[in-house]
């Protein structure tokens, strides 16, 4: 017999439907939320910061809402506690984005997808660590110190949105919100054993995302079962006038598109993704998955994408080149620390020096280089139209296939300080992950098995076409239903 | 091209000081990476549109009405330095 589960260990659709019959309270289950990070968040340390008391207010209002009889229908989130990556702005709460130079930065409002959480009665708090501004693999690059992996604290639990994947995985929230620019919601997700979904670049609205790359990042969400993640992607999803990139497409409902039959969806292996480097118990892993998923009625079909070798690449320049605009905001003059100069230039090198840690200068400077005059041509142009290929090949696999399967990492969590001193290493860790945000698509990471020894989750990657949300979705919920990973707990969390 | 890269002068375009003993780290570590981007020119890219944005689309733009914003207080709120509702900043102009 396994232990009871503890209430924050409990998933969204478990929770609300206590909270419906008054078994629980929303403050029971926040408490059991604050509890958990007590018992555990001194070892992981997926939160840079929480307020106890904002917390306490928002579960407290949720618990008079439910007294008045609103439901789970009307408000999918009532009293449930959902963590926040600290690159996401909530009005009153501080914003670091994981960086020195916010300084005491303190949010004036709040970002869309938080007005629209806590409009669906979530109880919104804690600041979850991250890699510095987003630019990482392994949450190892934060100001704020690392966060580590709740299945083996040696190692890490990836990146960026290390702190949202860790949270969930050890309980000590129900769901959470990340970001994804590169594999940044998927990769941590597999590495800690959880799904995170990077929805299609245009979904969700980037209104109040501090920007890194902004023709690729894209919010979304983390939980512990795939029903929990379409509850909160239908949540945050839909058109925003305050996010030019969101698209006016309908948000169709998630929830709904779980039940639909798997039988005769088409699932497109890529034959470049089978590659060496990939570890021989995540190959097998993945290829058990894919048995299952023929099983299950789904048919596999081989599709090649030939461009995936360069997706890397391309995006190092890509990346780079739209972040060092993008932070070109942080000099000191309006918010954040300053390091005062003789002149504004020098004030500017001072403060950015000073505020900036280590990756984020390296990529500031690369896409910097690779934007200058006489090389811009070379680099960033020729990046743009090979973008244009890797595109082409999955909009050409999707003719063909509903969906690809593939691993979402190489490897299953890795040791800290492993990779940091060769941020190349780093980089190709993200190889399977890449060309999601380049296309456009959107892909989910869901646990699909574990290493021997030491047990390590290891992560499986469904690509969906663009707005295809509900068919990944309904692959996802079926895969689950039919295997046991996600029902495993982390060792650090149980007790 | 990665020869020539010279991390002094980028670092200086992108506005960060660099202390000698980073310049010397991340002009090795990118120069690493730049040899490895070097990859791209295996590639035959003529007559291909580069793809700047994965959702073509062009001009959004909303109502030109005015809607509640920040006060100034607010915007103010988080500067390092002000004054009289104004950031202050060095001197610019002699």
């Amino acid at each position: 017999m396994t232990a009871p589960l503890k209430l924050s260990q409990q998933t969204v659709s478990q929770l609300a439907g206590r909270l419906c019959r008054r078994e629980v309270s929303a403050r029971e289950v926040l408490v059991g939320c604050l509890e958990q990070i007590q018992r555990v968040d001194g070892r992981i340390h997926a939160f840079i910061s929480y307020d106890a008391a904002d917390a306490m207010a928002q579960a407290e209002a949720a618990d008079k809402a439910l007294a008045a009889g609103v439901t789970h229908r009307e408000k999918p989130l009532l009293g449930i506690p959902v963590g926040i990556k600290d690159v996401i702005a909530v009005r009153d709460q501080p914003l670091n984005c994981g960086s020195k130079i916010l300084g005491q930065f303190i949010s004036p409002y709040s970002a869309t997808v938080i007005e629209k959480l806590k409009a669906a009665g979530a109880v919104v708090f804690g600041r979850l660590n991250m890699d510095e501004f987003a630019m990482g693999s392994s949450t190892e690059n934060s100001a704020f110190g690392v966060t580590r992996n709740p299945w083996d604290l040696t190692r890490t639990p990836g990146g960026s949105s290390g702190g949202s994947a860790a949270a969930v995985a050890a309980g000590e929230c129900i769901a959470s919100l990340g970001s994804d620019t590169g594999g940044s919601i998927r990769q941590p997700a597999a590495l800690c054993g959880c799904i995170g979904f990077k929805p299609t670049y245009g979904r969700v609205s980037r209104y109040g995302l501090t920007a890194f790359a902004s023709s690729l990042d894209q919010i979304g969400p983390f939980a512990r079962e795939v029903r929990d993640v379409a509850t909160v992607l239908g949540v945050i999803s839909g058109h925003d006038p305050r996010d030019s990139t969101s698209v006016p497409v309908p948000v169709p409902d998630y929830g709904a598109a779980l039940q639909n039959p798997i039988k005769g969806l088409k699932l497109g292996l890529p034959k470049e993704y089978m590659i060496g480097g990939l570890n021989a118990e995540v190959s097998a892993a993945v290829q058990a998955a894919v048995k299952q998923f023929e099983k299950l009625g789904a048919e596999m079909v081989e599709v090649s994408l030939p461009h995936t070798d360069y997706a890397v690449a391309v995006y190092y320049i890509v990346a780079t080149a739209e972040a060092s605009a993008n932070l070109a905001r942080f000099d000191g003059i309006r918010y954040g620390a300053r390091v005062d100069g003789v002149d504004p230039t020098d004030l500017y090198c001072k403060t950015r020096g000073a505020g900036f840690g280590a990756e984020v200068k390296r990529r500031i400077i690369l896409g910097a280089y690779v934007l200058s005059s006489g090389y811009h041509d070379a680099y960033y142009l020729r990046a743009q139209k090979v973008r244009t290929l890797i595109r082409r090949d999955f909009l050409e696999a999707f003719e063909k296939v509903d969906a690809i399967i593939t691993p979402t990492s190489p490897t299953a969590a890795f040791k800290i300080g492993e990779k940091t001193d060769n941020p190349l290493q780093m980089y190709l860790s993200d190889i399977f992950t890449i060309s999601c945000n380049l296309a456009g698509i959107c892909g989910l990471s869901l646990p699909c098995g574990f290493t021997a020894s030491p047990k390590l989750p290891i992560g499986l990657q469904l690509l969906g076409k663009p707005f295809g949300e509900e068919t990944i979705l309904q692959l996802a919920h079926a895969y689950e239903q039919s295997t046991a990973w996600h029902k495993e707990l982390p060792p650090e969390t149980t007790g | 091209m990665p020869g020539n890269f010279d991390v002094h002068y980028v670092a200086h375009l992108a506005r960060i000081a660099l202390t000698p003993a980073e310049e010397e780290k991340f002009g090795a570590q990118l120069s690493h990476v730049l040899g490895y981007i070097e990859k791209l020119n295996q590639l035959d890219v003529s007559g291909i549109e580069p793809t700047a944005h994965a959702v073509p689309m062009v001009n959004v733009a909303r109502a030109d009405e005015v809607t509640p914003s920040l006060t100034n207080e607010e915007a103010l709120r988080n500067a390092p330095a002000k004054a009289n509702g104004l950031f202050l900043v060095p001197k610019i102009v002699e």
